[in-house]
């Protein structure tokens, strides 16, 4: 038998006015989960997240959403029983920091002997000594303050679910990077299925056990981080997480290991994909790592390898990006080749601008694109 | 901040501005003190003028008029511009808009058409005039003071609070009685001062449709500045003086209290 | 039904009734303005084309007269006088005003205190604050037993029931008005922008001219308003400090109502008043638009 989805949503749609804000989105999220919701500003991913905490409903015939089974389209927030972290905290700025806390305890007639000792037991949960901060008000704490207030208020009440919109948006890069992973830490933990809305792929990839990617109002790709980032199915996703090369051509014949397409810069092989009919159009996107670069004619047997010149070479630290334009009719494609750096004063790499170059790359490590 | 230099003569200036802004009613509070029946010139200082004030039974009398007509017409304005600033702040409705632009007519209207166009209606529909058809024009006029006022408040107050009430299990009610009044109640406040201190002075207005026994006290004073001259009118406004500078003085810390809600840094 | 899902049941019904909601939160409001505002304008309006009742209201029919009358050059010259009275006003306050704004917006210490001082006139009762003009102008006033006693002059100087001093009650009464817009947009003033024109070689009069006035442009026109529009509509200045000789034309639209008896007359004078400024508004409107789309550009 298998498990019931802790969150599904099935065919939804929400339309404001004449703005679709997001069109039949379909995911199921299971318990301890922690996933994401990633998507550029605009891309509907707050909203989703609204639909699912109840501020807003799906239009009437556009689709379900289910928590724990239950269809709760038109359940209003209070009724759901899933907490949430607002981007700017969204701390009563009248309420002490307990007072914050206890908020949603006391709605929830939990008996007033027991508040104390739960407000308590969440305010060390998320490390805020409560001797030092329970009779604080809101703004007499700095922004990381806030943040753990913030998810203390949430985690009280001990939810299934929790809601994160952007929690991490407004805090400095250090701290940010401290509270991925107590986040993490306390999902692992506590058991508690957690709903990550961001626009940052970095933060999405660092925590998440699945992502949905969302553009333009609709789920692009729904997957664990390593799926995202190595198997990318639309230009969209290749290019929102992670760097990426793009080729484009016409597949000419199918072997036995995949397609060959003939692109303005030189043949290459592909391999086998739904997506790919003969004389059809072929998008590939590669990212900068997979790629190599040689000297001209001494590109591995077996792998793809376009011709072009080096334009440029950036020092990253890391890394190197070595750029290469490759000649294709009209003008050049400019692609980057990443280049592990083993020390540039002792083993500096050999390119330097205007060196001819190939750029080559094993066929299977190659994404075939939906969209071509 | 970056300094900038004032030249002196627009430092001068400025200051000369604020000295005819000021002077006339220090010297009117001054001069409330003064023995000397007639004249300006300083005979000695009495508050003889003050306790004179409470002889005059008009003078009594147009106090308490004002203050009952002061407290019931700004109770009634506050709760209705308050409700109505909700509906335009929190509501979607056809007409909105049209709404807002509306409520900023009784706002530009000068006070004197306000005054005889509610004279007319009185007169028309035989409405006894009294303390209650001077409640009713105040009400009319303070109206939309309340809602700019409250709508300001509100639509510097966080949405998300109330979302953030009603995800922790506050329905509706509850989230509006123990989250949006409490952040509210400022704005309201600061609203209900600016009720109060224009219908505690409003002449133009009142002496329209005010009748007989509903003298308030901005009216019993323009009697007395026209029959004319007596300090008792300096002692009086004096009095008036203080209670509206008291008044606007909390008003003004009321608006500008604590971080105006935004969680953010 | 028990009270908890009663409540329940009334709030989801409000849910899905959110305008039925709003206009009931609206309803009261919007009703007592109704009653006490708009028709009491509408009925206004009705009256001032209609004949004269003996005495006072109106007789039924329908008649122009009360507007033709204003082709009368006894009350063009009132219509012109009260025109050109709240422009020099409005002119004089903007000259006394701006310079108050922007000192008090470049302050850095008593910045609030002196907002304060300008706002406390702004709300003191107008009556007592046209008293205390009385109390300095009039012959026995301040200034003159003053001016006498410094023996400065023998007699004292006419002050009080002249156009001079209509005009100077009036300045009194509108300055704070003119201040606090103008402070409002000094004060958004991004101060970068004048150490940025200091760099390109601007000299003060060039940075204020280029920079800090038209920037501060949006506070002049709201301001000029805020005083032009009470200016048109006032009479109790006139009426106190102007004596019987400086009619303006809220004094003809008082008079209507209380000694002649003109109703239908004082009506359509208060139109043209009411006219006036929805004109004075509707250009106030455009300027503002106009500033936008600059600004946007």
């Amino acid at each position: 038998m298998s498990e019931i989805p802790v969150v599904e949503f099935a065919g939804v749609h929400k339309t404001f006015g004449a703005y679709r804000a997001v069109v039949d989105i379909n995911f199921q999220i299971r318990k301890g989960e922690f996933f994401s919701i990633l998507g550029p500003s605009g891309c509907g991913k707050t909203t989703t997240l609204r639909l699912l905490a109840g501020f807003e409903e799906p239009d009437d015939n556009g689709g379900t959403v289910r928590i724990a089974g239950d269809v709760v389209n038109k359940k209003r927030p209070y009724e759901r029983n899933i907490a949430m972290v607002f981007q700017n905290y969204a701390l009563f700025p009248h309420l002490s920091v307990e007072r914050n806390i206890a908020f949603g305890l006391e709605m929830r007639k939990v008996s007033a002997a027991d508040i104390p000792g739960r407000v308590k037991k969440a305010m060390e949960m998320v490390r805020l000594d409560p001797g030092q901060f329970a009779r604080r008000m809101p703004a007499q704490l700095s922004g990381g303050q806030r943040q753990r207030v913030a998810l203390a208020r949430a985690l009280v009440l001990e939810p299934t679910i929790l809601l994160l919109d952007e929690p991490l948006g407004a805090i400095d890069l250090k701290l940010r990077k401290e509270m991925q992973l107590e986040l993490k830490q306390l999902n692992k933990s506590l058991g508690t299925t957690f709903v990550y809305v961001t626009h940052d792929q970095e933060e999405a990839l660092t925590m998440s056990d699945r992502i949905a990617v969302m553009d333009n109002a609709r789920v692009a790709q729904l997957g664990t981080p390593a799926e995202i980032y190595e198997c990318p199915r639309t230009r969209f996703v290749a290019k929102f997480i992670g760097e990426s090369n793009f080729f484009e051509g016409v597949a000419q014949s199918q072997g036995p290991d995949g397609w060959l397409v003939e692109g303005p810069g030189g043949e290459f092989e592909v391999p086998t994909h739904a997506a790919i009919t003969q004389g059809g159009k072929v998008a590939i996107a590669v990212r900068p790592e997979w790629l190599d670069i040689a000297a001209p004619g001494a590109a591995p047997p077996g792998e793809n390898a376009l011709r072009g010149t080096v334009s440029d070479v950036i020092y990253l630290g890391e890394t190197l990006h070595v750029l290469v334009a490759i000649p294709e009719g009209s003008g050049d494609r400019r692609v980057t080749v990443a280049v592990r750096n083993e020390g540039q004063l002792s083993r500096p790499i050999r390119w330097t601008k205007g060196d001819a170059a190939v750029v080559c790359w094993k066929p299977a490590d190659c994404q075939v694109l939906e969209d071509a | 901040m970056h300094s900038l230099k004032m030249p002196i003569w627009l430092t001068a200036f400025v200051a000369a501005v604020y000295a005819f802004l000021h002077i006339p009613l220090l010297v009117l509070v001054v001069f409330s003190f003064n023995e000397s029946k007639y004249g300006v010139s300083w005979t000695g200082f009495t508050t003889h003028w003050y306790e004179r004030l409470w002889e005059r039974q008009d003078i009594i009398d147009g106090l308490k008029a004002s203050v009952v007509v002061g407290v019931s017409s700004t109770v009634i304005s506050t709760l209705l511009g308050t409700l109505m600033a909700l509906a335009i702040a929190r509501h979607e409705f056809r007409g909105r808009r049209l709404m807002e632009a509306f409520l900023y007519i009784p706002i530009v209207t000068p006070e004197i058409v306000v005054g005889i166009s509610l004279l007319i209606l009185f007169v028309l529909v035989n409405f006894p005039l009294g303390l209650m058809s001077v409640v009713i024009a105040h009400v009319a006029f303070n109206i939309s003071f309340v809602v700019v006022v409250v709508l300001a408040r509100l639509q510097g107050m966080d949405r998300n609070l109330e979302e953030a009430a009603m995800i922790l299990g506050a329905d509706e009610l509850t989230t509006f009685w123990r989250i949006t009044v409490p952040l509210l109640w400022p704005g309201i406040l600061s609203g209900a001062m600016l009720a109060f201190t224009m219908s505690f002075d409003d002449y133009v207005i009142t002496s329209f449709v005010t009748g007989t026994g509903a003298s308030t006290l901005p009216i019993v004073v323009y009697t007395m500045v026209r029959k004319n001259i007596e300090p008792s009118i300096n002692a009086i406004s004096t009095i008036i003086l203080v209670i509206t500078s008291l008044l606007i003085f909390a008003a003004d810390r009321l608006g500008r209290d604590k971080p105006l809600v935004k969680s953010e840094e | 039904m028990n009270p908890f899902a009663l409540r329940q049941a009334a709030l989801r019904w409000f849910h899905r009734h959110k305008e039925t909601q709003a206009w009931a939160l609206l309803a009261p409001g919007f009703g007592w303005l109704g009653v006490f505002f708009l028709a009491p304008l509408l009925i206004m309006f009705g009256y001032s084309f209609m004949p004269r009742g003996e005495y006072g209201g109106v007789e039924a029919g329908f008649t122009l007269e009360h507007y033709a009358r204003f082709a009368d050059p006894l009350y063009i010259k009132i219509l012109w006088r009260t025109l050109l009275d709240s422009t020099v006003c409005t002119l004089i306050c903007l000259v006394t005003g701006y310079p108050v704004a922007y000192v008090v917006a470049r302050a850095t210490k008593w910045r609030n205190f002196l907002m304060f001082l300008v706002i406390l006139p702004f709300w003191t009762s107008f009556l007592v604050r046209t008293f205390a003009m009385i109390f300095l102008l009039r012959d026995t006033g301040l200034v003159n037993t003053l001016l006498i006693n410094l023996g400065v002059i023998q007699e004292p100087i006419i002050m009080l029931y002249t156009p001079f001093a209509v005009m100077l009650g009036l300045v009194y009464g509108f300055v704070p008005f003119m201040v606090l817009p103008i402070y409002a947009s000094l004060e958004k003033l991004d101060l970068s922008l004048l150490e940025a024109a200091e760099v390109l070689g601007a000299r003060p009069a060039e940075r204020f001219f280029r920079i800090t006035l038209p920037l501060s442009m949006p506070g002049v026109v709201a301001g000029c308003l805020l005083v032009f529009i009470p200016a048109l509509g006032s009479f109790l200045t006139s009426d106190l400090l102007g004596g019987a000789k400086e009619i303006l034309i809220g004094n003809l639209v008082q008079n209507q109502f209380t000694t002649a008896r003109n109703w239908p007359f004082g009506s359509a004078a208060s139109f043209i008043v009411m006219a006036l400024v929805l004109l004075a508004v509707m250009i106030y409107l455009r300027a503002r638009d106009r500033g936008n789309e600059l600004g946007a550009q």
